[in-house]
């Protein structure tokens, strides 16, 4: 990761690499961004970003077409005015159905990583600030949920959930991936927080009389952020394949919400036909979990000083 | 050491009551009516109903219901399914297509991966090391619902290089495809781990003392460099076994493999409750099994560990 970063620092022009030499002291964030602004997968990875959070956010500036409407006259017709990708098994536009499908993706993956970040910073604070039982419980209860691969107790209580709930199962597919897919978020947080503790500062706030909470959250989170939020981008990416691979296999989202993953299955089917109603969510799909993952790698790089 | 094994040992105990528990109680917790679940649209008899709560001890507590489970697990009867099949039967016609689709992966993964990490890390900076990380970047974001199907698509209905899908009695050779497949993933964090860690040793001091010894490079590279590198990398695959058997289920339905990930699926399709804890539970036992020798092979690898 580091050594693309360096490979293309190198072709831009030298002219940054002396300023900061003299001046004042940068704090971490700074010269973390003084990295990141020179790593060209840092801006590759936003700008994917940003094209599929505006792709969710008003689909209507990528295609007029409606991705419901569908016609089976049309089926397996080739690419043809704004239908790019041409036309699947039901007649619908793959381009229409691909741009709105992005809504489904970054909402589920938005608000479970959301729910993630909440229960994993909660276990990692209490964990790592407190010590002692408390954190051999909650450490014991992370082991148990680790013990499970995602995937299984994804499905297991998606099927749970998806049988009592009615609608598209956007509600039910946040809540599982939420309240499974925090473990490493917690490990993180925790292992970060033990860091911050022995600190001086936190010693010096002590002494001066404050409390627990008000350590815990002046003193240790602001310190102990930087790992925690590289961890929850990484896990976007990977809620938003999991997501697409529940959908896949029909235990997470259905019929009226559009998934790439339900595409993708229902195009695996006739792939003999027409490989373009594929193809289209398949890069979809994979270019929207890459440039999450390349994103927290790519502030994680900047933030780690071993790797300087 | 023998402290280590017990306590690694205890530690697995509660690991494993707690997720067997947690996937009984996902299953099994608030369930409406199973009785009229596996009946379907027709109604049922007061008598049938009557044999089947008690067979299944549904008028127990949760509880109770689940130290039933527990029971029956450790002495290594899984149950029927709904539709009266020994769930054992099942596995043991599932098992070994799985365990060789998964062997085969890990085979490929490690081949490949161990081999580019440490061309990768030995020249650090060069085409070929900027060229396989920016792969192997590609590769771990590509979610193997994408992957399957694309293969697919290209290495067996375009090129027609291998069958497109395994059928009832999988061959080694069809099973190539579908490991290349489940295997990606993983080959990509090998790589990756493996050229991270042969980087580091390669100036590690025990390296340099070889080198003073006169050792030729092949020896240096082998033995010292290759040896300790390799540690990181086992870990990973007690990790990944975990990931291979839960991307079995989209790679073996893809390739309609007939294999434990298929049956799994099958088994929640139908909401067959016993099949899917069963399995489930089985597949956990392996994960917990897996990573304990994985921490016990840490120690004949590394001569710096002494438990």
């Amino acid at each position: 990761m580091s050594d693309l970063g360096t490979a293309a620092a190198e072709v831009a022009p030298a002219a940054t690499e002396a300023a900061p030499a003299g001046g004042r002291s940068r704090s971490l964030a700074a010269d973390a961004w003084y990295d990141l602004r020179r790593n060209w997968i840092f801006w590759v990875a936003s700008a994917l970003v940003v094209l599929v959070v505006l792709m969710a956010a008003a689909p209507a500036l990528f295609t007029s077409a409606d991705p419901t409407a569908c016609d089976t006259r049309r089926q397996f017709a080739g690419p043809a005015g704004g239908a790019f990708f041409g036309y699947d098994f039901q007649g619908c536009d793959v381009f229409a159905r691909t741009v709105h499908g992005a809504r489904a993706s970054v909402l589920v993956g938005v608000l479970a990583v959301l729910l993630t970040g909440v229960i994993g910073l909660a276990f990692g604070m209490l964990a790592g600030y407190f010590g002692g039982w408390l954190d051999a419980l909650l450490s014991r209860i992370v082991d148990v949920v680790l013990g499970i691969p995602l995937l299984l107790a994804a499905i297991v209580l998606s099927k749970r959930l998806a049988a009592d709930s009615q609608g598209s199962g956007i509600a039910s597919v946040v809540i599982v991936l939420g309240l499974l897919g925090w473990t490493t978020a917690a490990r993180v947080m925790r292992s970060s927080v033990l860091a911050a503790r022995s600190q001086d500062y936190v010693a010096a706030a002590r002494m001066l009389g404050a409390g627990p909470w008000r350590i815990m959250w002046r003193h240790i989170l602001p310190n102990a952020l930087a790992p925690f939020v590289v961890v929850l981008t990484i896990t976007l990416g990977t809620f938003i394949a999991t997501e697409a691979t529940l959908s896949f296999l029909n235990v997470g989202l259905r019929a009226p919400a559009i998934s790439w993953g339900i595409d993708i299955a229902t195009a695996g089917k006739h792939v003999r036909e027409a490989a373009l109603p594929l193809v289209a969510p398949s890069l979809f799909l994979t270019l929207t979990v890459l440039a999450f993952i390349m994103l927290g790698d790519a502030i994680r790089d900047a933030f780690d000083p071993k790797l300087r | 050491m023998v402290r280590f094994v017990i306590r690694r040992l205890l530690q697995m105990v509660v690991t494993f009551a707690g997720a067997t528990f947690l996937v009984y109680a996902l299953m099994f917790a608030n369930q409406n009516d199973p009785i009229q679940a596996l009946a379907g649209e027709r109604p049922v008899s007061d008598a049938v109903r009557e044999v089947l709560t008690e067979r299944y001890h549904l008028d127990e507590p949760f509880l109770v219901q689940y130290g039933y489970y527990m029971r029956d697990l450790l002495t290594g009867d899984f149950g029927t399914t709904l539709n009266g099949r020994p769930i054992g039967e099942i596995m043991a016609d599932a098992w070994p297509n799985t365990v060789k689709l998964a062997l085969l992966a890990l085979f490929f993964a490690v081949l490949f991966g161990v081999a580019a990490g440490l061309v990768a890390g030995l020249r650090r900076g060069s085409v070929f090391d900027t060229s396989t990380l920016a792969l192997t970047l590609v590769v771990v974001g590509l979610p193997i619902i994408v992957l399957a199907p694309i293969a697919q698509l290209i290495f067996g209905v375009k090129l027609g290089w291998f069958p497109t899908t395994a059928g009832a009695r999988p061959s080694l050779y069809g099973l190539i495809l579908p490991a290349l497949v489940l295997g990606a993933a993983s080959t990509a964090t090998m790589m990756r781990l493996t050229r991270a860690s042969v980087a580091e040793n390669v100036r590690a001091d025990h390296v340099r003392t070889a080198r003073a010894k006169g050792l030729s490079s092949r020896r240096v590279v082998g033995v010292h460099v290759l040896r300790t590198s390799l540690i990181p990398v086992v870990t990973l695959i007690g990790v990944d076994l975990g990931t291979l058997m839960a991307g079995a289920i989209v790679t073996e339905g893809v390739f309609n493999i007939p294999g434990v990930g298929s049956k799994l699926l099958l088994g929640i399709q139908t909401e067959d409750g016993p099949l899917v804890v069963g399995f489930v539970s089985v597949l956990v036992v392996v994960f917990l099994v897996s990573n304990l020798l994985v921490d016990l092979v840490y120690a004949l690898l590394d001569p710096r560990i002494r438990l």
